[in-house]
């Protein structure tokens, strides 16, 4: 059994992390991640303004403060980028810290003029205790996070528009400028109430950790809100059960902890976008090249050895793949002074592309045929770059063995019947040779 | 496409009951009191595909915002089709620079593409079945319907410009805006444009293209708009597209206008 008190604090913990998921996923993907963190600090200030004015802890007040400082810092911020040449980073670096100060500044004020008991509950405000959460806060996070997600749920596809492209919102006639305004004052709303538990220094962390953690798992807007909103109530759940296990553990930092760890599992084991993943890709294509690399080195070498003998032009290719090479005798021709790594021609040999001769290594069957289109794609790459230099911008990604998907077959066939002209298209017979996909 | 309603095709006379396409009046707009246009007036009477041409920050794409109501208007005011653009928004189409979004965000080129439907889904009301199968069909146009279901930063730039051009064509307008449609983009891209831009306007729809290369625009545009800050000139190809007014527009830069000579050369040769 749980314990009353726990369970509300579990229950409001999880809301919180669940809308600062939801509405953060927005402030993210729209660069506005570091304006959550300013609007925090700036609320700070407000809080302490209204224990000023009524003297005495009074939440509704202190978070109606919170919002208002919290908004006044962030139009100043707007402001200040609009109106002088100070860049963004360093108007949020600006207000932040002045607001923040500020704010310090007045809890000191009220910690010296009253007593020593009611300036614990600012403290709160600045480091975050969910510990303490009363029904009261419960209810009121219950209703934010309820609003938050029937606000999204409703203005999905409008939300998805702007934050995407703003500019082709407004031609289509959405009222963009309101649409974004409505995306701030969620995230400012749920950073104001998320501030008692989690505090200003904190909370916005809780904004940007599940978001920047759930892109790396999916390529869906959808999917990465209800990733992100799940990851976020998990976390900051985790956080509270750890911070009340284990005495003195404040509760903010404790959530943000966890939500970092969730964030590096993320960054490192994702499927696709993972570091893990990517560095995985990454060897493979280096691999890929340097097979490619050595297959055509190889024919380019046979070639070149058929022509001094004074054999036929590059068709039949039937003799070719006796030629061996021989990393003795690298420095000897051209094509083979960069001789291939030996890890390299081994697993060429496993892959069944080389077989191992007499004295060195010799194209296969399969080899052979693959390596005629290698070169052939590779010939057409170059002749493409050099006659349209202008077009290499517009091609993301250079495989030689893929030049007929990339290139029109128009322009292909152009540039095969230069290559033959000039005596250099391999032949290649048939179908292409399956290559596993890198 | 086919199915869109058609305006009767109009011959040479301009039909004097039917407001303008565009009327651009007198419009100003400037950066922090700097101008970047400058009291432009331009009349587009009836469909027809425009080039917009002139130096680098001669206000190309700034004069396309301004239409758009992207930018503000120092002074001036734009119609379209005898209105305020903005009661014309659903009959605009609109294809920014592809610099202009972030192209990791979490969507898929089909989303992108239903992101035209919008306009005429108005508020709320989200895309179904008919928006998935229209904007399929105008991703079949552009030569991408295998890559539906792709996230959009797996493309190449063309086939982002691809995606741009898919999502205009599904908001079904009547008057198109592309800034820079084939800027960086490879020779298959441009084709595609390019045959697209004569079935837009075999439609009957007039299309705005902000165009940087001199040697293409006779072949490319029925008009063109020649811009340097101020309009320069503007008006048919073959009358407006001459030696003269490009000196006018470029100024001294002769390497751009021998380009634009080849060009003017060998239209005149292939008559």
């Amino acid at each position: 059994m749980i314990a009353y008190n726990t369970a509300v604090v579990l229950a409001g913990a999880s809301l919180l992390g669940a809308s600062t998921g939801l509405v953060g996923s927005f402030a993210v993907l729209r660069r506005r991640a570091l304006l959550g963190d300013a609007l925090a600090h700036a609320a700070f200030p407000g809080v302490c303004l209204a224990f000023l004015c009524l003297d005495r802890r009074n939440l509704p007040a202190m978070l109606v403060g919170a919002l208002m400082t919290g908004i006044v810092g962030v139009s100043l911020l707007i402001g200040l980028r609009r109106a002088t040449r100070v860049k963004e980073d360093a108007a949020i670096g600006v207000v932040l810290s002045v607001f923040f100060g500020a704010g310090l500044a007045l809890s000191r004020m009220i910690q010296n003029r009253s007593s020593a008991g009611s300036r614990a509950g600012l403290d709160s405000y600045i480091f975050g205790s969910a510990a303490t959460m009363r029904l009261a806060e419960l209810w009121l996070i219950a209703g934010v996070a309820a609003a938050c997600l029937a606000i999204v749920l409703v203005l999905y596809k409008e939300f998805k528009l702007v934050a995407f492209d703003a500019g082709f919102a407004r031609v289509q006639g959405w009222p963009a400028g309101r649409l974004d305004l409505l995306l701030m004052g969620l995230i400012a709303i749920t950073v104001v109430i998320g501030l008692p538990a989690v505090g200003a220094v904190l909370i916005a962390a809780m904004l940007i950790l599940p978001a920047a953690a759930a892109r790396f798992w999916t390529d869906r807007l959808g999917v990465m809100l209800v990733v992100s909103a799940a990851l976020g109530a998990t976390s900051a759940a985790a956080g509270t059960l750890l911070s009340a296990q284990y005495d003195g553990l404040p509760t903010g930092p404790t959530i943000v902890l966890v939500g970092a760890a969730a964030f590096l599992c993320s960054a490192l084991f994702a499927l696709r976008r993972g570091a893990l993943s990517r560095s995985v890709r990454q060897l493979r294509f280096r691999r890929r090249l340097e097979e490619q690399r050595l297959l055509r080195t190889l024919y380019e070498a046979a070639e070149a050895g058929r022509q001094a003998s004074g054999g036929p032009q590059p068709s039949p290719l039937a003799p070719l793949h006796r030629v061996t090479h021989q990393p003795a005798n690298a420095g000897r021709s051209p094509a083979l002074q960069h001789a291939p790594r030996p890890a390299a021609l081994r697993r060429a040999v496993r892959a069944g592309w080389l077989t191992v001769e007499p004295g060195g290594y010799g194209l296969s069957e399969q080899g052979l045929s693959r390596a005629a289109h290698v070169v052939r794609g590779y010939r057409l790459w170059r002749l493409f770059l050099s006659e349209c230099a202008d077009q290499v911008g517009a091609f993301g990604e250079l495989d030689v063995e893929a030049v007929d998907e990339r290139l029109p077959p128009g322009v292909v066939s152009a540039l095969e019947a230069r290559l033959l002209a000039e005596g250099r298209l391999p032949a290649t017979e048939g179908e292409r040779p399956r290559v596993r996909p890198s | 496409m086919t199915t869109i309603p058609q305006p009767e095709p109009k011959t040479h006379e301009p039909d004097s009951a039917a407001p303008p396409v565009l009327d651009v009046h007198d419009v100003t707009v400037a950066y922090h009191r700097r101008p970047v246009l400058w009291d432009v007036d331009l009349t587009i009477q009836e469909p027809s595909l425009i080039g917009i041409v002139g130096p680098n920050g001669a206000g190309k794409s700034t004069l396309i915002k301004a239409i758009l109501g992207l930018v503000p208007l120092a002074s001036g005011s734009v119609a379209a089709f005898g209105q305020p653009i903005d009661r014309q928004r659903r009959r605009i189409g609109y294809v920014p620079q592809r610099e202009s979004v972030d192209w990791d965000f979490p969507v898929s080129v089909l989303d992108v593409v239903l992101m035209g439907t919008y306009g005429q889904l108005g508020w709320f009301r989200r895309p179904g079945r008919r928006q998935r199968a229209w904007a399929l069909e105008c991703l079949e146009h552009v030569g991408l319907a295998d890559l539906a279901r792709q996230q959009i930063g797996q493309l190449s730039g063309g086939q982002q410009q691809r995606t741009f051009l898919a999502r205009a064509l599904a908001q079904r307008a009547d008057l198109y805006f592309m800034d820079e449609p084939m800027a960086g983009v490879d020779a298959a891209t441009e084709q595609v444009i390019f045959s697209l831009l004569r079935e837009l306007r075999e439609q009957g729809k007039t299309v705005f293209v902000v165009h940087h290369d001199l040697r293409t625009v006779p072949e490319y545009y029925e008009q063109v708009v020649l811009l340097n800050m101020r309009l320069v000139a503007s008006g048919r190809t073959e009358t407006t597209f001459t030696r003269a007014n490009l000196q006018k527009t470029y100024g001294g830069r002769l390497d751009i206008l021998d380009d634009a000579a080849d060009a003017l050369a060998a239209r005149e040769r292939s008559r």
